[in-house]
Order: structure tokens, then sequence, then C-alpha cells
């Protein structure tokens, strides 16, 4: 099963049993039925069609819903790069292949960075779904790294705020289910985009460091 | 060592009790796993290879530089004394750098002379990405130098290719926006604390150029292969 990432999480929080039953197949009952039933609901977001085509998956203002990641706040040059990544199909984890490589399959390249522009600038929310007793520990790594085992620290990168910067992309606030998964699928070997650090940074993580930081971002504002 | 395999599980498992009642069996089988793990993450990469690897995630994959939200120089092709010089200048604090200093301070001294040396042989192309509109000033200032605001011909030490010697830093290559900040931030970062090293023998010089000639400067080099 490809879709395993809720499975280490199940034993934490309230929301792990939720989050294990959206996990597997059943999400995607989920996003179907949005797609099908819920689009006049959100016709408030702006109204434009192109928009509402992203934020059936990505919820109401892009803000995130499920597997589909928060959009608002995110980097346009980064959001751009990846809507690139899913048309030439090298960000190729289950998820992205699925749901993206289709979705952006007829986005035209003006269109993909009037839509990076417009999600860049949504007020992001934070997701605040992380363990705050792990949190901590997730902080030190993020800032310091683990340098006796070769962890870089992610700030160098992603910046004091884990704001981001031009295509490197604003983590804090992420959904913790989705880091997880993201920072899990490099080590099994899924790409998200050419010759990128991402690839060896996370494999020098271990499952512990990986719940850690995905914990300590979700909180980050 | 503060962060020893054992204490970090130690911790873990202290965290994991207060913050969820679990039943017994999948507890244990938690931790062992993850202990596993991260013994395993602590214990290979004491190795050259792995510490390499490392180090270029940062510095550019082939040793190039890299744009994070910080500038991540060139080691490529810089020379080793250099690089051990700076290395030691940040476990040592003379040089600030927050992430530097914790990447340094658990490098042996071993490590620190085999990392040099393998930069050295390092040959990629320049990162490129300067601005190119004053690099024909930058190049004039590179070779002769601005002898009304007393600042010397660059070429006198760092060589006419701009590759350095022994201390003297390579600079043919080196990220634009790295080589400015080190030039306008020179005063705050070097040469910290009392003892007087290698850093003094630039300070007058970065404090007599003005933004916009660090700015032709930087160009200059920075194209240079
Ligand atoms: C059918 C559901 C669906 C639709 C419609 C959809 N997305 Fe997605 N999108 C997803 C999922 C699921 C992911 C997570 C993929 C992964 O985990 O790699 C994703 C990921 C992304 C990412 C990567 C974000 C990141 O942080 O790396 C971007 C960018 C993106 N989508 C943009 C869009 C845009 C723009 C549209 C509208 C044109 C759109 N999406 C429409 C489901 C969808
Ligand atoms: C040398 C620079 C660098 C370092 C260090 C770095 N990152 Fe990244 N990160 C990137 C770049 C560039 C991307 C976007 C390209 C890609 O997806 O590979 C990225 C993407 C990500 C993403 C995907 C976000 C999304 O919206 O899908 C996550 C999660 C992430 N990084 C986490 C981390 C963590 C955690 C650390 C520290 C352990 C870290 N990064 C260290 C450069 C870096
Ligand atoms: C997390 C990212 C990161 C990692 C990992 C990293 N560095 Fe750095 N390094 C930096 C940054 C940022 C600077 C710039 C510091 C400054 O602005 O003063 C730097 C500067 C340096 C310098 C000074 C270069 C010069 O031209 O003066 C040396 C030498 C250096 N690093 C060596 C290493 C070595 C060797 C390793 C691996 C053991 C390493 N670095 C790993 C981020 C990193
Ligand atoms: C008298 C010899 C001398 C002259 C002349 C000189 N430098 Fe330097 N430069 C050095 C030395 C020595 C260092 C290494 C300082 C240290 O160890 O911290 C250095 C370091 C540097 C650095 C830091 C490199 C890095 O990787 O961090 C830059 C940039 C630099 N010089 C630029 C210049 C420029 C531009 C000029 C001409 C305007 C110049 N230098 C003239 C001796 C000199």
């Amino acid at each position: 099963m490809t879709e395993a990432p809720f499975q280490m999480c199940g034993v934490r929080k309230p929301e792990a049993r939720w989050r294990r039953l959206m996990g597997g197949m059943s999400w995607k009952i989920v996003v179907l039925a949005i797609v099908g039933s819920v689009a006049p609901v959100l016709a408030f977001d702006g109204g434009d069609s192109q928009v509402r085509n992203c934020t059936w998956c990505h919820g109401a203002g892009g803000q995130g819903y499920t597997v589909a990641p928060r959009l608002a706040g995110q980097r346009s040059e980064y959001l751009e790069s990846q809507i690139k990544s899913f048309r030439e199909h090298t960000r190729d984890n289950p998820f992205s292949r699925q749901y993206m490589w289709g979705a952006v399959a007829s986005l035209a390249p003006q269109d993909a960075r009037d839509l990076a522009a417009y999600f860049a600038s949504v007020p992001p929310k934070p997701a605040n779904d992380g363990d705050s007793f792990l949190a901590v520990r997730g902080k030190t790594i993020y800032l310091d790294g683990i340098p006796e085992a070769n962890v870089a620290s992610c700030y160098a990168c992603h910046g004091p705020n884990a704001e981001g910067v031009r295509n490197i992309p604003r983590l804090g606030g992420l959904a913790y289910a989705y880091l997880k998964t993201r920072l899990e699928q490099w080590g099994q070997g899924y790409h998200s985009g050419m010759g990128t650090p991402m690839p060896v940074v996370a494999r020098s993580l271990g499952p512990n460091e990986i719940e850690a930081l995905a914990s300590y971002l979700s909180f980050v504002r | 060592m503060s962060r020893s395999p054992a204490r970090r599980c130690i911790l873990l498992r202290g965290t994991t009790r207060l913050s969820r009642a679990l039943q017994a069996s999948m507890l244990a089988l938690a931790f062992s796993v993850a202990c596993h793990a991260e013994e395993r993450a602590v214990a290979s990469p004491g190795g050259l290879e792995a510490k390499l690897e490392y180090c270029k995630t940062c510095h550019g994959l082939s040793g190039q530089g890299y744009r994070g939200y910080f500038p991540m120089p060139r080691l490529a092709g810089q020379q080793p004394q250099y690089l051990e010089n700076q290395l030691r200048a940040f476990i040592e604090r003379r040089r600030t750098n927050p992430i530097m200093a914790n990447v340094a301070h658990v490098l042996s001294p071993g490590m620190v002379s085999a990392l040099a040396a393998h930069f050295r042989s390092l040959d990629p192309k320049p990162f490129g990405g300067a601005p190119r509109g004053s690099a024909a000033l930058g190049k004039r200032i590179y070779e002769e130098g601005i002898p009304e605001a007393n600042v010397p011909a660059c070429s006198a030490c760092h060589g006419m290719d701009a590759r350095g010697q022994n201390e003297i830093p390579r600079l043919a290559g080196q990220l634009y926006d790295y080589t400015v900040g080190q030039l306008t931030g020179w005063a705050k970062a070097r040469g910290q604390g009392s003892a007087v090293d290698t850093s003094a023998i630039m300070a007058p010089t970065a404090h007599n150029l003005s933004r916009s000639q660090v700015e032709a400067v930087a160009a200059y080099v920075g194209y240079l292969p």
C-alpha cells in the first residue's frame, strides 16, 4: 500500500483516528464527492472558475483539505515550479499522479503563473495539528540540524520562521500529515523537482525526527 | 555529548508516556523500532563520504554554492588552508554564523583536513546569476584597486585568476550574494573576540569599499571560472 502515511501517527492525537480514516481509499471518495456536489458552496472564492478548479480539492481559500495541501501564502515561484513538475510528471508520488497530473494537464503557463500569484497572496492559516510535545524537539532540529548525524539545519534554506524564499517553500503551518508524508516520500525514492537538495536532507531523517519536525512546523505561523 | 542516541530515546520515552495512554505492548514496539533507527542514523555518518554529502546539501551538490534563505558559498576549488582556517574560526567563534558554528563544532581535526582536501579538487562551473552591468568596473577594481580610496588591487593577494593561495581564498566563481554579504558585513562577522587572525588582513579593504564598488567586484569575480 502506498497510502501508508497515516499508519504511523495513529497513536498520538484524537484527530489521528480521523486522519487514519481519511487515509487509504476513503479520502478519495470524499474528494470525489466534493468535486461532484459542494462546488456551489465555494463560490465565494473570488467567483473565478480557474481558482475554483483548485479549491474544490485544496479547500476554501486554498487553506488545504485532507491530503491536498494548503496553497494559501505559499511562495509563488515554488507553486509555479511544482505545477511544472506535475505537468512534466517529475513529481511522481501516488497522490500527485492521481490528482495533480490531471488537474494541471491543460493549464496554460500564464494561467499557472496567475494562479500561483493568487494563492501566494491569500493569508495562510496554520494547521496546528501536530503533537505539541514533539514540537519542542522539532524546533531544535529545524534551527540547528543534528550535526553529528549529518542532518542539515532547515533554517538555512527555509528561513528563520519557515517562511521560505523564491522557489523554496514556506513550511510553517502546513498540515502535520502532509509534511510527514512528503518527508517520508523522498526517502522512498519519489521526486518533486530536478536536482533539489531535499532527497539528501530527507535521507538523513529517521521516523522520530520526521514526526518532531512535522509537529513543530504545523504550529508555525 | 548532549544528543547521544540513548539520551534521545529516554527523552522521547518520557514525552510519549506523558502524552497519551497507550497499550504497553504498542509502546514497547514503537521504542525498539525508533531507537534502533536512531542508532543507525547516528552511528554511520562518521565517514568522510556521509559528511561530504551533508556539506553538499547546503553548499550545492557539486560544491558550486547554493542560494537558500542565506547564500551558501562555493567551496569547490577553494584553498584547503583557507577552508581549514575558516572551519576553525567558526568553532572558536572568531567568525560568527549560527549555522556553520553548529556544523563545525562536531568535526575532528582529521575530518577538517580531509574535507578541505576534497573540495580543492572539484571544478564545477560558476553558479552565475550576478548582475552583469558593473562587471567592467569590477575588473578594474580587482586588477588596479582604487588608490584614492585606499583600496589595494585585489589581484595582489587573491591572484590575477582569483584562485587564491594558502590562507588567501579563491574568489573565482563565488556566489554574488555571498561575496556582497561578506564584504559589507565583514566587521560584524569576522575577527570577533580578542585574538587577531587572518581576517584582519581584509578588514581595512572591506571597510574602504563602497556598496556599489562591492557589487561591481563581486559581479566580476562571480563569473570567473
Ligand atoms: C482532485 C483534487 C485536486 C485538484 C482539483 C487540484 N489539486 Fe493540487 N493537489 C492535490 C493533492 C492531493 C496534492 C498533494 C500531492 C502530493 O502529495 O504530492 C496537491 C498538490 C498541489 C501542489 C503542491 C503544493 C506543495 O506544497 O508542494 C500545488 C502547487 C497544487 N496542488 C496546485 C493546484 C492548482 C493550481 C490546482 C488548480 C488548477 C489544483 N492544485 C487542483 C489535489 C488536487
Ligand atoms: C539546501 C536547502 C534546503 C535545506 C537545508 C532544507 N530544504 Fe526543504 N526544500 C528545499 C527546496 C529547494 C525545496 C523545494 C524543492 C523540492 O520540493 O525538492 C524544499 C521542499 C521542502 C518540503 C516540501 C514542502 C511542500 O510544500 O511540499 C518540505 C516538507 C521540506 N522541504 C522540509 C525540510 C526540512 C524538514 C528540512 C530540515 C531537516 C529541510 N527541508 C531542509 C531546500 C532545502
Ligand atoms: C545547513 C546548511 C549548511 C551545511 C550543512 C554546511 N554549511 Fe558551510 N556554510 C553554510 C552557510 C550559510 C555559510 C555562510 C556563512 C556566513 O555567511 O558567514 C557557510 C560557510 C562555510 C564556509 C566558509 C566559506 C568561505 O568561503 O569563507 C566553510 C569553509 C564551510 N561552510 C564548510 C562547510 C563544511 C566542510 C560542511 C560539511 C561538514 C558544511 N559547511 C556544511 C551552510 C551550511
Ligand atoms: C593584502 C592581501 C589582500 C588583498 C589586497 C585583498 N585581500 Fe581579500 N582576503 C585576504 C585574506 C588573507 C582573506 C582571508 C581572511 C580570513 O582568513 O578571514 C581574504 C578574504 C576575502 C574575502 C572573503 C572570501 C570568502 O570566501 O569568504 C573576500 C570576498 C575578499 N577577500 C575580497 C577581496 C577584494 C574584493 C579585494 C580587493 C578590493 C581584496 N579581497 C583584497 C587578503 C587580501
